[in-house]
């Protein structure tokens, strides 16, 4: 007994211990970077173009360029998501078809970002000839957020009660009729905070844009769909290992790694938020 | 009336479309992969190019040589380096939020382990390079601290909140009345946990790590940026290495397009694809044998 | 007997590959209260079902056989499954008011019916709850969320909503089951006013519930309709024994 109890201690000082280092890694990477990189954040650096081989000015362009291609993929992955959610959680029945389906979702989501980005090369590049530009790498980048607006929209889709469906059936509604009136707007916050989070890690992708658009170095900002641009982590890789002063530009390589970790937090709030609102809204 | 059924029918259309779409994108991808590796096995042998140690397709000299074996090891020593890093760290966090942790303590702990795992690859390399790599180099006493260890570090980092939401799903997935059953037999809440919970929730536990370890194979911008990205057979985990995502991303910038080279590069891309969707195989069946189970 | 209004003739029903209706044929009179009572699981929840085509819903069913409503067999291919249902109401056991405000609930089905006319959907409204007995409890707060009605209230909410889109056929499952005494007699009242209207087939766990408002009772065990007569008739003289032995509460 006395043994067991004191196992049991050592086993919980353990167990705290992992946590305690899960905790403490998160610490020093959020601290490092909020620490060296606040020093570099003013109105200049938000808001204008880099100057004099990138070692001075602002990453202007790269915010810009991240926005963009960021909203082309939400373009492409929001409602092909949604859709796919919808199909699988009112309409698919469990026959052979439906579960490859859901295995293609699983597997989806555990291509490599490189593989997308080399995806994107051959197709939206090359086949459909769009070029290297904001959007081929949206595009991109979307195909790879897709498997995550669906889980998180199905997710969503599997919260409204069931007892609302066939409450509408018995009433004489269409099967659409039932979705559109009486599933959707429940469903529809939790679809879209999921969504938004999966927005938020494309947006600091990297790898799927390296060939489909982005540019080391642009001294404007993207007038077209058709024209290449800067995108944050892009910016943030260029300054971290290919740039000829590497430590000089340091601080702005944390400028930027700062900026990035900060949008991805807004989104992440907003789509809480968003969640939060629309739940009290529901149940007023 | 047939007119609301037509509108029904095509709205259920549309929706099938865009379920099987999920299909097309996959298939589209190996088709994709294929048809561009192809042409580089005109030239290359399959053997040559998977066991040769030796990549080299820039030689002007000598013959061109594309083997990618040296990068293969990289990948798995980086990757199997994080879960053995990753998965104690994360099965123990995930054993005290599931076991021992208030609800509250467990209500602050998930969205912090979602900023974690929201933190782009790009932002944690960027810490191998300026962090990670200077301590490791003073530890063992090294020019710079850029090597496998450092990209197993920062993998199982990023491995990290995968592998602790997965095993603790699992581990709460076990019928309580094992729970009770043990507890009843006057064990303790530890021989219960070892002894019980993480033998029935075993299967859910490596099908997480499994799926840790594939995303761990296809990371790019991490290992990338802090493992140094030497070819060679590494020897040990303070070599530098480079990893098969690693090179796409070098070279595939640099090089003409359909050369052998190019698709040389795109099949590491159709191996990795093969590689990942292989684990991602054998986790989907570990954990569905595993739901039978427990049902 | 009175004029029939549902004719079910030698009606299975299978879930996956189990058969849980056998070979079930009745007529169910116009105006009048059919109570279908049996144990748990006996299958007579999946006969109400199969009466609106609810059970379409539910993976890997299968129905054989005809369930016929003013001459037409719903299990026709080219049957419209929509306007069976507008014409077949339901209220389900546990009350499912939809997350709207009360107005909402009752003009749900008018709306999705095609109805836009304010005025209509108003006068609509206010009558359904008044057939419903709720008005006089709701009448000042119809924009509040149904939510926060009480159990009693919520069900008959449900009622309204059904008896909104003005079917003729209303089944009800279990519809008092999770309700307090008092809320219970309320439904049952409310059931005896209704079935001057509504042809209405209830599906009760209580026998005295059965007893006191159904007019016909029918008995079901283990998928088979054993015995169906007047109410009174199979509580004091059934003729099988099984029955008898449920009804003095031998089993069950």
């Amino acid at each position: 007994m006395k043994r067991g109890q004191l196992a049991e201690a050592i086993g919980f000082i353990f167990l705290k211990l992992c946590v305690g280092a899960v905790l403490l890694a998160l610490v020093i990477i959020l601290y490092d970077i909020v620490s060296k990189g606040i020093g570099s954040i003013n109105w200049e650096f938000l808001t204008t173009m880099p100057k004099n081989g990138m070692t001075e000015g602002g990453i202007l362009p790269a915010i810009i360029g991240t926005f963009l291609v960021t909203i082309i993929t939400a373009i492409l992955a929001v409602p092909l998501g949604m859709g796919c959610a919808i199909y699988l959680n009112e309409y698919a029945k469990d026959n052979l078809l439906n579960r490859i389906i859901r295995m293609s979702i699983r597997n989806l989501s555990g291509v490599p970002s490189i593989v997308y980005g080399l995806f994107g090369v051959i197709l939206f590049v090359q086949l459909m000839r769009f070029g290297t530009c904001v959007l081929s790498a949206g595009l991109t980048l979307g195909l790879m957020t897709l498997p995550w607006t669906i889980t998180a929209s199905e997710e969503a889709l599997k919260n409204v009660p069931k007892s609302y469906r066939e409450g509408a059936l018995a009433l004489g509604a269409t099967k659409w009729q039932s979705i559109r009136t009486n599933v959707l707007p429940y469903a529809v916050p939790g679809m879209l905070t999921g969504t938004i989070l999966g927005l938020s890690r494309a947006a600091g992708e990297t790898a799927p844009i390296l060939f489909t658009g982005v540019a080391f170095f642009l001294p404007f900002l993207p007038k077209s769909l058709f024209s290449q641009f800067m995108a944050l982590p892009y910016h943030l890789y260029i300054m971290s290992t290919q740039h000829h002063a590497i430590s000089k530009v340091r601080p702005l390589a944390y400028g930027t790694a700062l900026v990035l970790i900060a949008l991805i937090f807004v989104m992440n709030l907003f789509a809480v938020v968003l969640r939060y609102n629309l739940r009290k809204v529901k149940t007023e | 009336m047939a007119y609301s059924r037509i509108k029904e029918n095509t709205i259920h259309g549309l929706f099938f479309f865009n379920g099987v779409l999920v299909i097309v994108v996959l298939v589209g991808i190996f088709v994709l992969l294929i048809t561009k590796s192809m042409p580089a096995f005109k030239e290359i042998s399959l053997l040559h190019f998977l066991f040769s140690f030796k990549w080299n397709p820039t030689a002007s000299f000598v013959e061109p040589s594309y083997g990618i074996w040296s990068m293969i090891v990289s990948t798995f020593m980086v990757s199997i380096g994080a879960l053995f890093i990753a998965l104690p760290l994360g099965v123990g966090t995930a054993a005290y939020l599931s076991d021992v942790a208030s609800y509250r303590v467990r209500e602050i702990f998930k969205p912090l382990v979602e900023i974690l795992a929201g933190i782009p690859s790009v932002v944690i390399g960027f810490l191998g390079i300026v962090l990670v790599g200077p301590v490791i180099a003073k530890i063992f006493r090294l020019s710079n601290g850029l090597n496998a260890l450092n990209g197993a570090i920062l993998l199982a980092i990023m491995a990290l909140p995968t592998i602790i939401s997965l095993s603790e799903e699992a581990l709460k997935g076990v019928p309580k009345s094992f729970e009770e059953a043990s507890l009843a037999l006057g064990a303790t809440k530890w021989q219960t946990l070892t002894r019980v919970k993480i033998p029935a929730a075993l299967s859910g536990i490596i099908a997480a790590s499994m799926l840790g370890m594939g995303r761990a194979i296809g990371e790019t911008m991490t290992v990338l940026m802090a493992t140094g990205c030497a070819l060679a057979m590494p020897k040990s985990f303070l070599d530098s290495v480079q990893t098969m995502t690693a090179t796409i991303a070098i070279e595939l910038g640099e090089v003409p397009y359909d050369t052998t080279h190019y698709y040389a590069l795109f099949a590491i891309g159709l191996v990795l694809f093969i590689i990942t969707f292989v684990i991602n195989m054998i986790s989907d069946i570990i954990l569905h044998k595993y739901q039978r189970v427990i049902k | 007997m009175d004029n029939c209004k549902i004719t079910v003739h030698n009606f299975n029903f299978y879930y996956g590959g189990v058969k849980v209706l056998k070979n079930i044929s009745m007529e169910i009179p116009e105006n009048r209260v059919t109570g279908i009572i049996g144990p748990s699981g006996c299958g007579k929840s999946t006969f109400l079902r199969s009466i609106n085509r609810m059970n379409d819903t539910i993976l890997g069913a299968r129905a054989e056989g005809r369930i016929v409503i003013d001459g037409r067999n719903i299990y026709d291919d080219d049957i419209d499954v929509v306007g069976v249902r507008r014409k077949v109401g339901m209220v389900f056991q546990k009350s499912n008011p939809f997350p709207k405000s009360i107005f909402e609930n009752v003009a749900y089905g008018l709306r999705i019916n095609g109805e836009k006319d304010r005025y209509r959907i108003e006068e609509a409204v206010e009558k359904s709850l008044k057939d419903a007995a709720l008005w006089d409890e709701v009448k000042d707060r119809l924009n509040k969320n149904a939510f926060e009605l009480s159990g009693g209230q919520q069900q008959r909410l449900c009622i309204a909503r059904a008896l909104a889109v003005e079917p003729e056929i209303l089944l009800m499952d279990e519809p008092a089951s999770a309700l307090d005494p008092t809320a219970t007699l309320k439904i049952e009242e409310l059931i005896q006013e209704l079935k001057k209207k509504y042809t209405i087939v209830i599906v009760t766990h209580n026998m005295q519930q059965a007893a006191r408002i159904s007019d016909f009772t029918a008995f079901f065990m283990l998928g088979e309709l054993i015995e169906y007569n007047i109410t009174s008739i199979i509580f004091t003289k059934p003729s099988r024994k099984i029955t008898e032995d449920y009804i003095t509460g031998r089993f069950g």
